[in-house]
């Protein structure tokens, strides 16, 4: 599509929701959010850019390639149950640390934060994977 | 109270925009009804956040605000491919 509104919105727009979608993501654990959802929003941002500049632009702006990022998230959310395994409790148990930062303060990081990650990256993947593909025509 | 006033107008306007969403004679028109529903679904969020006294759900409305910026754009690409055949 040839517009110059919605080009020059687009470009404004996908910094912006990535930035929903990581938000989205860190406060999944505790309020509305998660790793599913960010990945949806991360993957219509993508879309948005697809809709104004092409198939070809948005794949350029993503980076990496699609199949490897789902892969990596799927690599990304079993990795994350390891731990679990080697302390001889169930698989994917959850374990927390308090880590302080310097600036935030202390920041609650754990597995299920990793395995959300994982999520992530696979629903961004298969979403834009799909979404793209239905839009090639 | 005004809260209450304000979603009971805001249910009338989104009952306004069904009916042009079931009547509209033309696809650009329902694609408007549609867009401006999520409007007032944004505008319902936040007066429901605005009632129970928590802002957690307005993260969902600003997304819903960004999102729906492009199921516009997508159904105007669909309706301008179509004028073209």
């Amino acid at each position: 599509m040839n517009s110059l509104v919605l080009r020059t919105a687009a470009r404004f727009l996908l910094p912006l929701l990535l930035v929903f979608s990581v938000v989205l993501l860190l406060q999944g654990h505790n309020e509305p959010g998660g790793g599913f959802v960010g990945g949806l929003v991360s993957a219509s941002a993508f879309t948005l850019y697809a809709v104004a500049f092409g198939r070809d632009a948005a794949l350029r702006a993503v980076g990496i390639n699609l199949q490897v990022l789902a892969g990596l998230g799927v690599t990304i959310a079993i990795l994350s149950g390891v731990p679990a395994l080697v302390l001889s409790e169930p698989f994917l148990t959850g374990h927390w640390a308090t880590v302080p930062i310097p600036g935030i303060g202390d920041v609650k990081i754990g597995t299920p934060l990793l395995f959300d990650i994982g999520v992530y990256c696979t629903v961004w993947g298969v979403a834009l994977i799909m979404v793209l593909n239905l839009a090639e025509e | 109270m005004i809260a209450e006033a304000a979603l009971i107008l805001i249910a009338l306007s989104v009952a306004v925009c069904v009916i042009r969403l079931a009547i509209g004679p033309t696809l650009p028109d329902r694609v408007v009804a549609l867009d401006l529903a999520v409007t007032l679904c944004v505008g319902a969020i936040a007066l429901l956040c605005l009632k129970a006294g928590r802002p957690t759900m307005l993260v969902v409305g600003i997304v819903l605000a960004l999102i729906m910026f492009l199921g516009t754009a997508a159904f105007a690409q669909y309706i301008e491919r179509r004028a073209r055949r």
